[in-house]
C-alpha cells in the first residue's frame, strides 16, 4: 500500500484546505490536494514526457519522477527529412533540462528492471527503487524478431536498420544511403498493420527520393509492404510519386516477409527473394519490453488494455499505459501526435484520482498528422475522437477529419510549427 | 487510499459550502482545460504558438468561436479546421473558447 497514509493525507489537505474554491461541475479538488503523492513515469518520449511535465503543470504539489534510459530525446517524428537530408540529427535532438528545470520533473537516467506492483516500487538496474502513488509506462514499441531470424543478431540489426526508433539508426540509415552507388536500390519492408507510424514508411521512401533526385538520380526505391495496400494518404502519396519522382519508386503490397539474409541484403519474401543496395526492414512490433515484464500486456502477447477515460491499465490498477503501447483505439495511429494526446488524458485522470476530483468521462482529443513528400510540399491527415460510452472506447467522429485536398508548400509551414509546438509542448 | 479519498470527498464539500471563494471559471472548467490541451500539437501549450500556426491564448471568446463554426459550416475555407470544429458540438466549442479567451497571451 502506498507510504502516504490517511493521517498524513489528512494533514497535508488540512493544510491546503485554507485556500480551498468554490464547487466546480466536477465537484472540489483543493488546489495542492496531491500534495506529498508520488507519481513515477517510465519513459522519456512523447507519451511520458507530456504526462509528466502536465501533471507539474495543473498539480505542481504532485512529485513527479520520469526514468529514461537515454541522454537527450531524438524525435521520430520528423526524422525521416534527416533521412532525406532536410534536417540534420541535431535538428531533432533535444535535451530533457528544461523539464527539470522549469518544471521540477526529476529525471532519472537508468533502466527499469521490474515493478513490485505491490508495495509500489520500481526496481532500477543501478539498484535504486523509486515509490510511487501512481505509475505511467509509456515505453514506446519493441520489435517482434521471432519471426525473421535472420536479424537476431546486433551485427544484422546494424547492417539492416529499422530505424524506427530514432537515433544510431537514423543516422545510420543516412550513411549507409550517402555511401550506396548511382544507380542502387533503396528497399524498405513495412510490417502488417498494426505498427508505430501509418504514414512513416511512405513520407520516409518519398525523402529518399527526394535525395535519390538530387544527388544519384539513377537510384530508386522498393517499398515492399506486407499491407494489402498504402496505409495512410494513399491517393496523396501516389500522386505525389508519380509527378515529382516518376519512374523512381515501386510499391509492391502483400510482400509477405519469410526471413533477411543481412549479409547479402536479400530480403526473402513468400513471393521471392528480393536484394537491395541499402536495406531497411522495420520488423512487426509489439509493446515495449517493460510492459511485458510488468504483466501490462493482455492483447495478443503484443498491446496493453486500457481504460481510455484514465488511460489506466485494465489489468493492474495504479498503472497507466500511454502511446505505442496501448492498445489502439478503433482508427487511431500509433504516433507520437497521439502519445502526447494520451499524455494529457492521463495527467488529468491521474491528478483526479490523487485529488478526489472526478475523473473527465467525456474525453475529446484529436490527430494531426504530416507528412513531406519533397522539401515543398506536405499533407497531413486528421480526425476527432470521442469516448464513446456504450462501446467503451475512443471513436472517430463521423463527419470530422479527412485528408488534404492536395499537398501543398503551405502545410511545410504547418508542419514545421506542428513540430515546434509538440517538441516545446513536451520539453520546454 | 479508496477510503481517504471518499472521507476528502465529504470534507471538500463541507469546506466549499463553508466558504466559497471566487476562482476565475477557467480554473475549474477542467473538462474545458483537457479538451483545449488537444490543440497545443499544432497552436502551443495553452494556446501560445510559434511559427505559422496561430496563436488562441487571450482572443476574445466570440472571434475564437465564430472561426470555430465558419470552419465546421464550411464558411470559412481551410487546410484543416474544418476537418477538427467537425469533431466538436456548439456547446463544446463555446466552452473551449472561453477557456482559450482566458489564457494570458
Amino acid at each position: 500500500m502506498s507510504s502516504l497514509n490517511r493521517r498524513e493525507f489528512m494533514k497535508r489537505l488540512a493544510a491546503a484546505g485554507a485556500a480551498v474554491g468554490a464547487s466546480s461541475l466536477y465537484g472540489c479538488a483543493a488546489p495542492g490536494a496531491g500534495a506529498g503523492a508520488r507519481v513515477v513515469v517510465i519513459g522519456g518520449g512523447w507519451g511520458g514526457c507530456t504526462a509528466g511535465k502536465y501533471i507539474r503543470k495543473w498539480a505542481p504539489e504532485i512529485e513527479v519522477t520520469v526514468v529514461e534510459r537515454n541522454p537527450t530525446f531524438v524525435s521520430c517524428p520528423i526524422s525521416n527529412w534527416v533521412i532525406g537530408g532536410i534536417k540534420t540529427m541535431g535538428d531533432v535532438t533535444f535535451s530533457y533540462d528544461n523539464l527539470v528545470k522549469r518544471w521540477g520533473v526529476k529525471m532519472v537516467r537508468d533502466d527499469v528492471t521490474a515493478v513490485d506492483l505491490g508495495k509500489r516500487q520500481v526496481r532500477l538496474a543501478s539498484g535504486g527503487t523509486l515509490g510511487y502513488d501512481r505509475l505511467i509506462v509509456s515505453p514506446g514499441i519493441d520489435f517482434m524478431y521471432e519471426g525473421i531470424p535472420g536479424l537476431k543478431s546486433p551485427a544484422a540489426q546494424e547492417r539492416v536498420p529499422h530505424a524506427w526508433k530514432a537515433g544510431p539508426q537514423t543516422a545510420a540509415l543516412r550513411k549507409q544511403l550517402e555511401a550506396m552507388r548511382n544507380g542502387g536500390v533503396y528497399a524498405i519492408w513495412i510490417p502488417v498493420s498494426p505498427y508505430r507510424c501509418p504514414p512513416g514508411p511512405y513520407e520516409r521512401a518519398s525523402m529518399v527520393a527526394h535525395y535519390f533526385k538530387q544527388a544519384k538520380p539513377r537510384s530508386k526505391i522498393l517499398i515492399l509492404d506486407a499491407n494489402q495496400d498504402i496505409q495512410s494518404k494513399k491517393p496523396l502519396f501516389t500522386k505525389a510519386w508519380n509527378e515529382i519522382y516518376p519512374g523512381m519508386i515501386e510499391y509492391r503490397p502483400n510482400s509477405e516477409l519469410v526471413d533477411v539474409d543481412a549479409k547479402s541484403l536479400t530480403v526473402k519474401l513468400l513471393g521471392g527473394d528480393v536484394k537491395a543496395d541499402v536495406l531497411n526492414v522495420a520488423p512487426p512490433q509489439k509493446a515495449g519490453e517493460i510492459a511485458h515484464r510488468i504483466g501490462l500486456v493482455n492483447i495478443n502477447n503484443r498491446w496493453c488494455g486500457i481504460d481510455w477515460r484514465t488511460m489506466e491499465s485494465v489489468v493492474h490498477k495504479n498503472v497507466h499505459v500511454l502511446g505505442d503501447s496501448t492498445l489502439s483505439a478503433p482508427a487511431m495511429p500509433k504516433s507520437g501526435h497521439m502519445a502526447n494526446q494520451h499524455g494529457k488524458i492521463c495527467a488529468d485522470a491521474v491528478i483526479a484520482l490523487l485529488t478526489g476530483r472526478p475523473v473527465n468521462e467525456e474525453p475529446i482529443i484529436s490527430n494531426t498528422c504530416y507528412s513531406l513528400v519533397s522539401d515543398k510540399e506536405a499533407i497531413h491527415v486528421a480526425s476527432v475522437h470521442k469516448y464513446d460510452k456504450a462501446q467503451k472506447t475512443l471513436v472517430p467522429v463521423k463527419g470530422a477529419g479527412g485528408i488534404s485536398k492536395e499537398r501543398n508548400a503551405l502545410e511545410v509551414a504547418y508542419t514545421q510549427a506542428w513540430a515546434d509546438n509538440l517538441w516545446a509542448d513536451m520539453l520546454a | 487510499m479508496r477510503s481517504a479519498i471518499s472521507r476528502t470527498g465529504a470534507w471538500c464539500a463541507g469546506l466549499a459550502l463553508a466558504a466559497t471563494v471566487a476562482v476565475p471559471v477557467a480554473a475549474q472548467d477542467f473538462q474545458a482545460r483537457a479538451w483545449a490541451a488537444s490543440c497545443a500539437a499544432c497552436h502551443g501549450t495553452d494556446g501560445r504558438s510559434t511559427g505559422a500556426v496561430p496563436p488562441l491564448a487571450g482572443r476574445p471568446k466570440a472571434d475564437l468561436l465564430r472561426a470555430m463554426q465558419d470552419f465546421k459550416s464550411d464558411k470559412r475555407s481551410a487546410t484543416i479546421m474544418h476537418q477538427h470544429a467537425k469533431g466538436y458540438t456548439d456547446a463544446e466549442l463555446e466552452r473551449i473558447a472561453e477557456y482559450f479567451s482566458k489564457v494570458s497571451r
